[in-house]
């Protein structure tokens, strides 16, 4: 695939040849999935793996490492009633509190993750990003979840993109040789056009991202079943053509255990069980735990919870 | 295919609708046995469970039912047809209130998933009621001259494969128009019309306007043929619909006939791929493929055949194939034993003359009518596969080269009921689809159908439209 | 000085837009409404009928590809051509039918102006007849007539040109090609007709017209598998249902004979009666990909 990414005119190619999508035809399949019925065991299995996929966030102005400690307790813990409730996959903060997020989960499976490269507009210059990406992995963050620059995506300078995500992704690597798994969020809402959304995928995912990821939570269109179903469809291609397998990371705007269950539904019959896993499935959200920890507990105790059942952070 | 993420089963339950041991013929507003008080069985096909007795109708019934439908005819044309359309308002609003009844009763009788009865067949029914309703004080607007008539009685006769569906397409244009009706449901699946009897008496329609005859074909043949009728509408086999244009010739009787087809879906290499598979998927495995618009021929462009085919193989392991009441099922029993053997003689021919068979790994249920999503490479014009109607879940794939050899293959056929198109390039669709010989075309999506679209076939497939406007002109005198 | 001989004319079939005698070598005779010999007509065969509907149907591709503007300047371009030959048919049905002079002469200007009729509406059935239809759904929806095929005609009987022109020319304004079968008795202003659209840019086969008997040659016309459609207006009943019913094997459109004042003004029926609906579906979709834009 080197050849694709040789120049801007051959990614252009590369990228305007993929198929084109129908807005309709994606939007009616992924509603058609999102009327599978997931009752009883099914559930069950559901609401734990969608908990264990949670990378639990914030990302707020007035974060403090208070607010952020609290967030590790529940990513840790996030049933204190029932401690068969699984672990979040991570904790997704700002750089400068990554270092705080760390030493809270140390000794944990809970991963770090941090936004950076000007995180959420990623309006700054090459180098004051990856500044921000270096300062993160060096403060001991796991994964980096990185901005794509939609404006040069729309001015078609896709090169630019890819290689500003690759320069990102040699930001990632550590001393010791290892690296911070990359997140490459595209802020589909901006791009718009699925057939953009399709384009952004290829180029993140050849440009070298460990997951491609739909957006910030920070402007008015997220995460929606038919742009993840749509990413879903690109990891699954791309993984066929080359055997390299790359995550998908809905973020923004799915707050409810049945919102969460539609979601698996669609890695489950779009891409199968290897996504089935926190390696390769993560849900960016806050407020959707607690809602899937109520309906956790309706499952076990047959009573409907109540938010004063579960912890407020 | 084992999953880690195994659906529980969801199962749409039956106890929201009471099927009765009996039922008789619904004529002149009354439930009645048949006059020689003859009977048959009507069974779910996904268990072969027997779900009711009904009427065999007679010669003498028929008679009976178009005495009472011509008597009831005086009164329900004279109506106002401001006052006809709030019957059929009334009939659209019970049809809704009752759609989950009426979604699992259909499901029981037919074979077909729950997903399907509740999210197309109902809606639609619903809908068709809703949208003829509105003209039936409108008609003199609807471009047929300025005191369009009612013709009288109309005599139909509907498929098993959507029974409430073609039920609704039949009455509720010829009410609005001011005729009335004898219907003849499929002997397999009598009972939605017998429920819908029970709606007309709700809806307080006077009686013999709607008149309900479960039989088999004899019932159907004696309904066709009778003098007292001035109109026929049928929807079922080319074989049947050649029959009953013979037997009509030289009357006056007014006639539409829906019948087969060999629906080709074409894709070209500009295809938006996913959608496709999605719109080939749904075009020969929705309703069990038993569709008379099904896109039974997948006609692919040489140059993708491989990644399509690829796609479409992934695509159909992921069907679910099952009980029909699972709200998860796909793809659900095949209507009948008959019908079941008519698709495997026709496979096997396929496999016989030398075409590939591939289908997915399912479990199929131990009782019932089952056959597993089927596809078919390799095939030839030539191939029965090519040319016969399976009404099946069962997919020919051909291919072709240029945009000229694909509309001469996809024309190539008796039939010319419905297409599909598939390509991101307008103009090519819509050079493609002016020239193929289809009364209905689907580019970038398929198996749609609306209330309001007019639908019917050229060739061999029927003539004559149901839906939208042109659905009136088959129920007036212009 | 002795009155000069007139040149007679042989009438011939017009076919794929030549003029052949009928390939069974056989003619009848024709008189006029007083038994006077009018003139020989070729006593058309069942391959006579067979070649009439290969020639259609080769015509068919291109005439119902054509712009509906290019169909309507032709059809304009037949009663122009019959203007100049007015006289001509004049003679010619006031022998046929027997009539006056003044009142062959209201029919054959009734026949010009029904091609004026219906030139004029090539390019308006599909605006009446189709159109978009406001499906529940984000979806383009258009309904549009498109030609049937190839129509077999039997003309009337009594009406021989008046009658004649009132169904050939809704068939093939709509697209269609026609394989018409003229009135028995009189048919030689039809095959006269032939000599008209020859020179009015009507490409060859689009009208193919047969003298002979109905009775002969229909029955194979109606179960041909490469007819679309017939029109039974010139048929007796006992022949119309034999047809309709032969009909059924391929289910052809058929038009029922019925009563009609040729005189009157036609309407749109002969017209709808070999159209086909054809309904396009396309995905309308959203602007962007948020999914609540329609």
């Amino acid at each position: 695939m080197a050849d694709v990414t040789a120049s801007d005119g051959a990614l252009r190619r590369f990228l305007h040849g993929l198929p084109g999508v129908d807005p309709v035809g994606l939007e009616g399949r992924a509603a058609a999935l999102g009327t599978r019925s997931i009752k009883t065991t099914a559930k069950a299995y559901a609401i734990d793996l969608a908990i264990s996929m949670i990378d639990l966030t914030t990302l707020e102005g007035a974060d403090t490492p208070g607010k952020v400690r609290a967030l590790c307790a529940k990513a840790l813990n996030p049933d204190p009633t029932d401690r068969t409730t699984p672990r979040t996959a991570a904790i997704c903060v700002y750089p400068d509190m990554v270092a705080t997020a760390a030493e809270a989960v140390r000794g944990s499976d809970v991963k770090v993750a941090s936004v950076a490269t000007a995180f959420p507009a990623g309006r700054a210059a090459l180098p004051v990003k990856l500044a921000d990406t270096k300062d993160a992995v060096a403060a001991g963050a796991d994964e980096v979840d990185m901005v794509i620059d939609r404006g040069a995506f729309l001015a078609g300078r896709y090169l630019k993109v890819f290689e500003e995500i690759k320069a990102v992704k040699a930001a990632c690597r550590r001393e010791d040789g290892t690296a911070a798994r990359l997140k490459v969020i595209f802020e589909t809402g901006e791009l718009s056009t699925y057939d953009n959304i399709r384009r952004a995928s290829w180029l993140g995912m050849l440009a070298g991202a460990d997951f491609i990821k739909t957006s910030t939570g920070k402007v008015a269109v997220n995460a929606t079943p038919a742009n993840t179903l749509l990413m879903l469809e690109a990891v699954r291609d791309f993984h066929a053509l080359t055997g390299v397998q790359v995550g998908v990371k809905p973020a923004g705007g799915i707050r409810t255990t049945k919102d969460a269950l539609k979601f698996l539904v669609l890695v489950n019959e779009t891409v199968g069980e290897e996504w089935l896993t926190n390696e390769w499935f993560r849900f960016g959200a806050s407020s959707l735990l607690n809602d899937l920890l109520m309906q956790r507990q309706k499952l076990s105790t047959g009573r409907y919870s109540g938010p004063d059942y579960v912890t407020v952070d | 295919m084992a999953s880690l993420f195994e659906y529980a089963p969801a199962p749409e339950s039956r106890a929201v609708v009471d099927i009765a041991p009996s039922y008789g013929l619904f004529i002149d507003g009354e439930f009645r046995e048949a006059s020689d008080g003859r009977v048959f069985k009507t069974v779910s096909p996904s268990t072969e469970e027997v779900l009711s007795e009904v009427a065999q109708a007679t010669e003498a019934d028929v008679d009976a039912a178009v005495k009472a439908a011509r008597k009831a005819f005086e009164t329900w044309s004279a109506l106002p047809g401001s006052e006809r359309a709030k019957y059929l308002f009334r009939i659209a609003r019970i049809i809704q209130e009752r759609s989950r009844e009426l979604a699992v009763l259909e499901t029981l009788d037919n074979g077909k998933p729950i997903k399907e009865t509740r999210d197309a067949d109902l809606p639609l029914v619903a809908a068709h009621f809703f949208y003829y309703a509105g003209w039936a004080d409108k008609l003199e607007h609807a471009g047929f001259g300025p005191n369009p008539r009612p013709l009288g009685v109309a005599g139909q006769v509907i498929p098993w494969n959507f029974p409430l569906l073609m039920l609704a397409w039949k009455i509720a244009p010829a009410l609005a128009a001011g005729n009335t009706v004898v219907l003849k449901p499929a002997e397999t699946t009598p009972l939605s019309a017998l429920f819908f009897a029970d709606i007309c008496r709700q809806a307080g329609l006077p009686k013999g306007v709607v008149n309900i005859l479960t039989g088999d074909g004899s019932t159907g043949a004696a309904l066709v043929a009778h003098e007292g009728i001035a109109k026929v509408a049928f929807t079922g086999s080319t074989a049947v619909g050649k029959a009953i244009a013979r037997t009509v010739a030289g009357t006056d009787k007014k006639l539409t006939l829906e019948l087969g087809g060999k629906g080709a879906n074409i894709v070209f290499d500009d295809a938006p791929i996913d959608q496709a598979v999605e719109g080939i998927v749904h075009g020969i495995f929705f309703n069990q493929g038993q569709v008379c618009c099904a896109g039974s021929r997948l006609l692919v462009q040489e140059s993708i055949q491989d990644e399509l085919l690829d796609a479409l193989k992934r695509r159909m392991s992921t069907l679910r194939v099952g009980d029909p009441l699972d709200k998860n099922t796909d793809v659900g029993a095949i209507n009948s034993a008959e019908q079941l053997a008519r698709i495997t003689e026709l496979a096997d021919s396929g496999t016989a003359e030398g075409a590939e068979r591939w289908a997915p790994a399912c479990e199929l249920p131990s009782s019932g009518y089952w056959f597993a999503p089927t596809l078919f490479t390799n095939v030839t014009q030539a191939h029965r596969i090519a040319r016969e109607e399976i009404f099946g879940p069962v997919l020919s794939v051909l291919t072709f080269r240029t945009p000229a050899e694909a509309v001469a293959k996809a024309n190539n056929s008796q039939y010319g009921l419905s297409a599909g198109i598939w390509t991101e390039k307008g103009s090519r669709m819509l050079a493609v689809a002016s020239k193929l010989r289809a009364g209905v075309v689907w580019a970038n999506t398929f198996n749609k159908f609306d209330p309001t679209s007019p639908f019917g076939g050229y060739k061999e497939s029927g003539f004559g439209r149901e839906g939208g406007r042109h659905g009136l002109e088959a129920y007036l005198d212009v | 000085m002795s009155e000069r001989l007139s040149v007679f004319k042989t009438y011939k079939l017009f076919v794929g837009g030549k003029f052949p005698r009928s390939e069974s070598g056989r003619v009848y005779e024709v008189t006029d409404s007083k038994g006077n010999w009018l003139a020989n007509a070729p006593l058309s065969s069942r391959k006579d009928g067979r070649d009439a509907v290969v020639a259609a149907r080769k015509a068919f591709s291109a005439w119902s590809g054509a712009t509906a503007y290019n169909r309507g300047q032709i059809l304009y371009r037949v009663a122009e051509m019959l203007e100049g030959r007015r006289d001509q048919f004049v003679a010619e049905v006031a022998d046929a039918e027997g009539l006056s002079k003044a009142k062959a002469a209201a029919q054959v200007d009734a026949a010009i102006d029904r091609w004026v009729w219906y030139a004029g509406w090539t390019d308006k059935i599909a605006q009446i007849a189709g159109g978009t239809n406001p499906v529940a759904g984000p979806f383009f929806n258009v309904s549009s007539p498109e030609p049937t095929g190839v129509v077999a005609v039997v003309a009337p009987q009594a009406s021989s040109f008046l009658g004649l022109v009132s169904v050939i020319a809704p068939v093939i304004a709509a697209g269609n090609t026609v394989v018409v079968v003229a009135s028995e008795k009189a048919p030689l202003p039809a095959l006269s007709l032939g000599e008209v659209l020859a020179t009015s840019d009507v490409p060859g086969g689009v009208v193919n017209i047969l003298s002979g008997r109905a009775a002969e040659i229909m029955p194979s016309l109606a179960a041909h598998q490469d007819v679309n459609a017939i029109d039974l207006a010139g048929a007796g009943a006992e022949l119309a249902t034999e047809l309709e019913a032969a009909a059924a094997d391929n289910l052809k459109r058929v038009l029922r004979p019925q009563a009609v004042d040729w005189v009157a003004a036609p309407g749109t029926g002969r017209l709808m009666a070999f159209l086909e609906t054809k309904t396009v579906w396309h995905p309308t979709g959203s602007l962007g990909a948020g999914g609540s834009s329609y």
